[in-house]
Formats: C-alpha cells, structure tokens, sequence
C-alpha cells in the first residue's frame, strides 16, 4: 500500500474552489462592515420579511439570514458581525474571515461581498474594506449616513472612490429606502461576474518576500498548497492572534518557529509587525480620502455632543441611567398587561370550551389545565417578552447602551469585569440564550467566560410567571412605607438577588479559574440616532417565536410527561380499597372520600413516589413533596412549574368537581396536620430558588456552544443549583424563625 | 517626562507620537485609527471617574486610563 495519503481536510484549508452557481442555485450574499454603520438597517431594508436567525451555510453560529431578488437572480444575505478589522481576537471575527475565505468543510465562500461604509467615517470603514478586497472576492459598496454627512458638510466624490476602490460604491439611505433598487443591480452585476478586485493596498517588499517565503515552505513541508494568502499574511502579522492559534494547533509548533522568524526579520528592517499593516492601509486611506472627500475643517456641535453632556454627567447621567433602567422594567409590567390579559382570557375560553367536550376526569385535566393551562400560562408572558426584547433593541439601536456601558464600566472593573459585559448582562434579563450569545463581542477569552457563567442569574423573562403566581397568592397586597406595594417590592427583591450574587461571583471566578492579565476596554460611542423600527420590530418577533416554539415543545413535552408520572400506575388497590369504604359510608361521607381518593393515588402514583423519596431533600426549605417534584419537573424549562403544579393539584382533588383554578387550589393546600403548605416565607423560599437556580436546558446547551465544552455548562449548573438550594435554605429557616 | 493621553483633561488634545506595547490593544487602537500624528482630544471623564471618552477622525471612543497611559502624546 502506498504511504502517501491525501491529508486530511483542515478547518483552515480552503474548500473546493468557488463554482459558477447553477441556475437553480441563490447567490450568497455576506454584509460586513464596522459596528454602528446601520449595517443591521440596510439588511432589514433589503431582506424585509424573509429575515430569520439561522447559520451561516457550513457555519454553525446563528446570524441574521433574509432573501432577496434582483432581476429573477435570488438572493441569499447572511448579516455578519459588525467589526473593525479582519485580524481575528474575538470569535466574532474569526467567524467573519473564515466565512469570507470560505475555510472549513461545507463552507462556501460568499459569491459577493456586501460591505457597508458610514459616510460620516469613511477612513476607519475603509481600513476593514481593504481587507476585504485582499481577500479576493467580489465586492459592492454600499455607503450609509449620506444624510448626515450631507449635515455634517462632508462632501464625497462617489465616481472618484469607485476609481481609487475598483468596486461599485452604491450611496443608500436605508431607513428612507433610497438607493436599494441600484444596490440590488449591482450585487446582482457583481455577482454574475464574479470579478475579482485588485488589492489596492501595497505592502512593503520585504514584508510580501516574507509571506512568500512562509507560503513556500508551508508547501514542502505540509500538503497544503491552498492556503489563501490573506490567510498567511494575517498569521504574520497577528501576532497571538486566533488564526495563529489555529494553524499552530493544525500544523505543529514549528509554523509559530518559522513566524516568530520572519516578525523578528521584519522588525530588524523597520518593518514590524502589526504596524507594517497598520500603516500601510492608512498611508493608502489618507490619499484616497484627500482626493475623495471634502471635510469642514472645524466641527461644530452635533446633537450627539448636546445628548452626550448629558447623560454622561455626573449627576443627570446617573439619573437618567437610574430612570431608564426602572422605567424598562415598569414599563415590561404596565405596557404589557392588557395584552397579557387578553390572552389570558382567550386561554381560559378555550379551556373551557375544549373541557365542555371532555368527560369529566384525568384526561380533561390532563387537556385543560397541564396542556391548555399549563402552555397558556406560558403564551401569555409573550407580550412582556416583546416590550423587554423591544426596548432593549430600542436602547441598543438609539445608540444609548454603549453610553451605559460607559457609565457603568467602573462598577463592572471592581468586579473584574468591563462595561462591554453590561449589554449582554442586561439582555440577560430578557433571556439569557441571546444574553451568553451576545458575549461574542467580548474580544477576551476570560471576560467573555466570566460574563456567560454569571448570564443566567439574572432574572430572565421565564422567571417571572413564577414569582407572578406566587407572589399574587401568598404576598399580601399591603403598601410599605406609604407608597410602595409590598408585592411589587417583592418582585423587585427578586430581579434584584440575581445582581447582588453577580458580582461576587464574577470576582471570585476572575480570581480563581479565569485569573490574568487584566483586559483592556475599548468601545466606540456611536452617534445618537432615532431607532430604526424594522430592527426593533423583528428583534421583538424573532425572540417572541423562539419563546413560543419553547412553549410548544419542551415545556409541552414535560407537561405531558408530569401528567403521565402522576396518573400511573393504575392502583386498583386503591381504587378498591375506596370502593369498600364508599360502599359503607354515609352520604355526605362520600364526597370526602372521593377526594381522599385522589390524594391516595396520586401519593402512589411514579410522581408520589419519587416525591416522597426526594421528600427530605426539600422538607428543609419547607416544601413538600409536590412542590419538589414540581421543581425536579421544571429543570428542563423553569416555566414547566405551572403547569405541573396545575395538573398534580388536579389529579390531587376530586375531578368530580371539575378542574380548580391553581391559585385557589396552592392557597387550599394542607399539610395533614391541616396547617396551610403554602406561607409567604414557603413561597419566598420557592422564588429565591427559582431566581437562583439554572432551570433552563437552552442556557446549558448555549454554554456548552458558546464555550466550546461541557465543562463550563456542568459547572454553572452545578453552582447554581447549590447556590438555589442553600438561597431557598436560609430564607426559610431564617423566615420561620423571625415570624 | 512623556505627556500621554491619561495625563490631558477634558477639552485638551494632543497628537500621537507612539504606542506603547505590540499587543492586541495597540493593534486593535491603530486599526481604529489611532495612527502616528492623528489628534486625539479628551471629551469627558466618566461620573465615576473612569474610563475617558475621547474623539479621534471625528468619532467618539471611551477607554479607560490604564490604555490611555499607553498613548503618548506630542503637544499640538
């Protein structure tokens, strides 16, 4: 047999070259372009409806995927991560490079290039788009913030850059729709032809000898001859960087040998690494700029300067900060309602209208209250889904979530953290799946870490028709200190424990498994602008229909089981022993027994039994055992709490009498020595846990994802959940004793 | 002794003569634009005291004082 065998295909090699797309076939479109440049707005402008999240074709990270057509030409547009520079740091745009280059099996490399440019910004956005030329593909141009450049007196020469470029530069006012129609011609002309654009930029000869070199000796010694330039040029220059890593792992210590070499070659002739990139592009930018662009010398004061001086001063800063967060979260409760009570009422006439159909019994409370109910109770958080998720995009778009970074960056440095972890920390609130996901903008590797293991403390949406249950129930309506409602303050309580554990945590992590260097914060302050109502609009369907598939399947699927675990084994033993009993009791005897019956089977059911067996796990936090097993039921999804409360209190009462509303049937809930199970300090007890707790298996499996192993998923799970359980602990035991 | 960034107040501004460290912020900061002779000028410190905004090409950046320290300036 011959000892030469094909190597074996490589993340970082490029795949089979780029074919001619069949007729049948879409163009795929990438859009790049720096963060704040109305990137997500031109994407919503031209994909409209289609838009959803899905992966990049080979790629499995979720972006904005949309359609389009021009011309009968179909369209496929993936919305890439915003970013400044192709040298990948963060997993963000390491993405971004190997999608561009088409790197990794089943990874097709764009047919064209979408690359967005702030008219307002030209010489930073350019540095990112000649990178982008460098990588080979075709290009289009697409130049935003015409109309503020056009208010800011900068005057652009759009044939002359087109020149100096040698890509089509296509002016558009997204948000007005102007310029879409001449955008689509030229991506579909772009694509069609396939040209491929010249690389402006020259680097010094040494520096391009260097590469060759590098390129040369990858071809002796590895079967790799397809390393694409862009590629090797970026291992030079990025020292440390994500595709030194990669290739080193790939290829062996000596590659990192041979480019420590070559660096140190470079810097000896006055050509070093990174700035040898650096100046190369801007020496190229500075005269493209001069010759294109018209700037006033002075400028004057914009209404971002006047917004700015504002909320970031001292004192109106803070207030206004201190306003927007309490307003965000009064308004999830206030706006919401009716809506929510809406849906409520629509749920509650399906169920009575489906139980009128149904003989009385297990099976129309199975119906009725875990699916009906149970999912209803779930549908009906919707509403506060969408205005949280809507504000938080209306907070992000207008430019105002980067300034609360600002603010809060040295609160977050105390704790080792930087005010790039607030944003996701607050969409966290909303839920912590797009939360850990948006820690992709985090270019260090152990903030990003530290910020996705406290993510899920932070009282997410899926919480609070828990604490909504509970403290409606058993917290008495009284106003404290004249004003303020003591349930109200009760829910606050609990948004608020999650970020009094956070920071003690994040520190502790910080000094212990994520110890190091500590991180530099860098982060642009966009210019304010009005939010565009697409985005805001699609992120509060996009994240209301992933909310909804989850009340569809697994919070349906584990309703369905909870039933099924608490109505078998089929006790004819018990039901026998009852038909004894009944047989000889008086009349009014009868309906108790009926009642007695159910709690028996319900004790003896698979449900009953594993909850007596867990029984003194939870007796200390003063549960007992449906409350634990309802609790073991909802570590899938934390929402499932309701619904199995509903059908184990169901099949636990007399079904002659028809289903029971569950708050009626928590408060009428007895221990056998007939004290009531459910005090405010029990349901205190309940929520802490739930606040504390990891009950989500989306959120594991997002860690899992966003981390690259099991290890950090194991590990939130596991401190959470001790975390909860002693949380739960110390309330009730403190709680009884003090009332 | 070497003026940097960390050192102006607010409304003053400098020119850049050096970047201190090769590292991954040094990188990240030219390619942002913050190359040799580039004006930087300081905005405002935040409430807290840290980290600064500062506008350089005509946008706003906050970095907080221990990058800054890393920016050394020529006077204007």
């Amino acid at each position: 047999m011959a000892a030469a065998s094909s190597p074996a295909p490589s993340p970082l090699s490029a795949s089979a070259p780029v074919s001619r797309p069949a007729a049948d076939r879409r163009y795929v479109v990438a859009v790049v372009g720096n963060p704040n440049t109305g990137k997500t707005t031109l994407f919503n402008a031209l994909t409209g409806l289609t838009q959803h999240t899905g992966n990049y074709p080979g790629v499995t990270v979720e972006s904005a995927i949309g359609e389009f057509t021009a011309d009968g030409d179909h369209f496929l547009a993936v919305d890439l991560p915003g970013t400044y520079s192709l040298a990948p740091r963060a997993p963000d745009e390491l993405i971004a490079v190997k999608v561009l280059l088409g790197l990794g099996e089943g990874v097709h490399a764009p047919d064209v290039v979408l690359c967005v440019l702030d008219a307002t910004n030209l010489d930073r956005n350019l540095y990112l788009l000649t990178q982008i030329l460098d990588t080979g593909r075709p290009v289009v141009v697409a130049l935003t913030m015409t109309d503020l450049a056009h208010k800011q007196d900068i005057v652009i020469d759009i044939p002359g850059l087109e020149k100096r470029l040698g890509v089509p530069v296509v002016p558009v006012q997204a948000n007005r729709r102007v310029g879409l129609p001449a955008l689509r011609q030229a991506l579909r002309y772009a694509a069609r032809n396939a040209h491929e654009p010249g690389r402006p930029v020259r680097f010094p000869a040494v520096f391009d000898h260097e590469v060759d070199t590098l390129t040369q000796s990858l071809c002796d010694t590895n079967a790799h001859p397809s390393f694409p330039r862009f590629l090797l040029e970026r291992l030079l220059i990025d020292a440390g960087g994500s595709i030194e890593a990669e290739l080193t792992q790939q290829l062996g210590a000596e590659i990192r040998t041979q480019t420590e070499a070559a660096r140190a070659r470079l810097a000896a002739v006055g050509a070093p690494v990174p700035q040898v990139e650096v100046d190369s592009r801007y020496h190229w930018i500075t005269q493209v700029v001069e010759t294109t662009v018209q700037q006033p010398l002075t400028t004057s004061q914009t209404w971002t300067d006047r917004i700015d001086k504002m909320v970031t001063h001292k004192v109106w800063g803070l207030t206004v900060f201190l306003v927007t967060m309490a307003v965000t979260f009064q308004s999830i409760f206030s706006w919401a309602a009716p809506v929510m009570d809406g849906i409520d009422g629509l749920f509650k006439a399906l169920g009575t209208r489906v139980g009128d159909l149904l003989p009385a019994g297990p099976l129309r409370s199975l119906v009725v209250d875990g699916l009906i109910g149970g999912v209803g109770a779930v549908v009906v958080f919707v509403p506060q889904i969408a205005t949280l998720f809507g504000l938080i995009a209306i907070l992000e778009d207008s430019g105002y979530m980067a300034r609360a970074a600002f603010l809060m960056d040295r609160v977050m440095a105390s704790f080792g953290l930087s005010g790039r972890s607030f944003i996701p920390l607050l969409s966290s609130f909303a839920c912590a799946v797009p939360g850990i996901m948006s820690t992709r903008s985090i270019d260090n590797r152990r903030d990003r870490i530290a910020t996705i293991l406290i993510a899920p403390l932070m009282s997410c949406s899926a919480r609070l028709p828990v604490y909504v249950l509970l403290i409606s129930a058993f917290i008495p309506a009284r106003t404290v200190w004249g004003i303020v409602g003591l349930q109200g303050l009760t829910l606050f309580a609990m948004y608020l424990i999650g970020l009094v554990i956070a920071p003690p945590i994040a520190f502790a992590l910080k000094r212990t498994i994520l110890r190091g260097e500590p991180v530099p914060f860098l982060l642009e302050l966009p210019p304010f602008k009005v939010p565009a109502w697409r985005v805001v609009l699609f992120r509060m369907y996009d994240r209301s229909w992933a909310f909804l598939r989850r009340a569809g399947t697994i919070i349906l699927a584990t309703t369905v089981l909870v039933w099924v675990l608490s109505y078998y084994p089929n006790q004819n033993r018990v039901a026998q022993e009852f038909q004894a009993r009944r047989a000889t009791a008086a009349e009014e005897e009868r309906e108790r027994l009926n009642s007695e019956e159910a709690g028996a089977r319900l004790r003896e059911s698979f449900l009953g039994q594993a909850g007596r067996t867990i029984e003194p796990l939870v007796r200390p936090l003063g549960w007992d055992w449906k409350i634990g097993m309802a609790t073991v039921a909802s570590f899938p999804a934390r929402e499932v709490i309701i619904a199995a409360l509903g059908t184990i209190y169901n099949l636990g009462s007399d079904q002659n009498e028809g289903s029971v509303e569950l708050r009626a049937a928590m408060q009428a809930e007895r221990w056998p020595d007939g004290r009531p199970v459910y005090t405010p300090v029990v349901a205190l007890s309940i929520m802490v846990f739930f606040a504390l707790c990891c009950q989500c298996g989306a959120t594991l499996a997002t860690i899992k994802r966003e981390t690259g192993s099991w290890g950090y998923a194991v590990f939130t799970f596991t401190y959470m959940t001790s975390l909860a359980y002693l949380g739960a602990l110390a309330v009730y035991q403190i709680g009884s004793h003090l009332v | 002794m070497n003026r940097t960034l960390a050192d102006l107040r607010p409304n003053e501004a400098g020119c850049i003569r050096s970047i201190l460290g090769a590292d991954g912020l040094s990188q990240r900061l030219a390619e942002m634009g913050f190359t040799l002779g580039q004006i930087v000028r300081v905005v405002r410190f935040a409430p807290l005291g840290d980290p600064m905004q500062i506008r350089i090409r005509g946008f706003n950046v906050a970095l907080r004082r221990n990058e800054a320290r890393r920016i050394v300036l020529d006077p204007l």
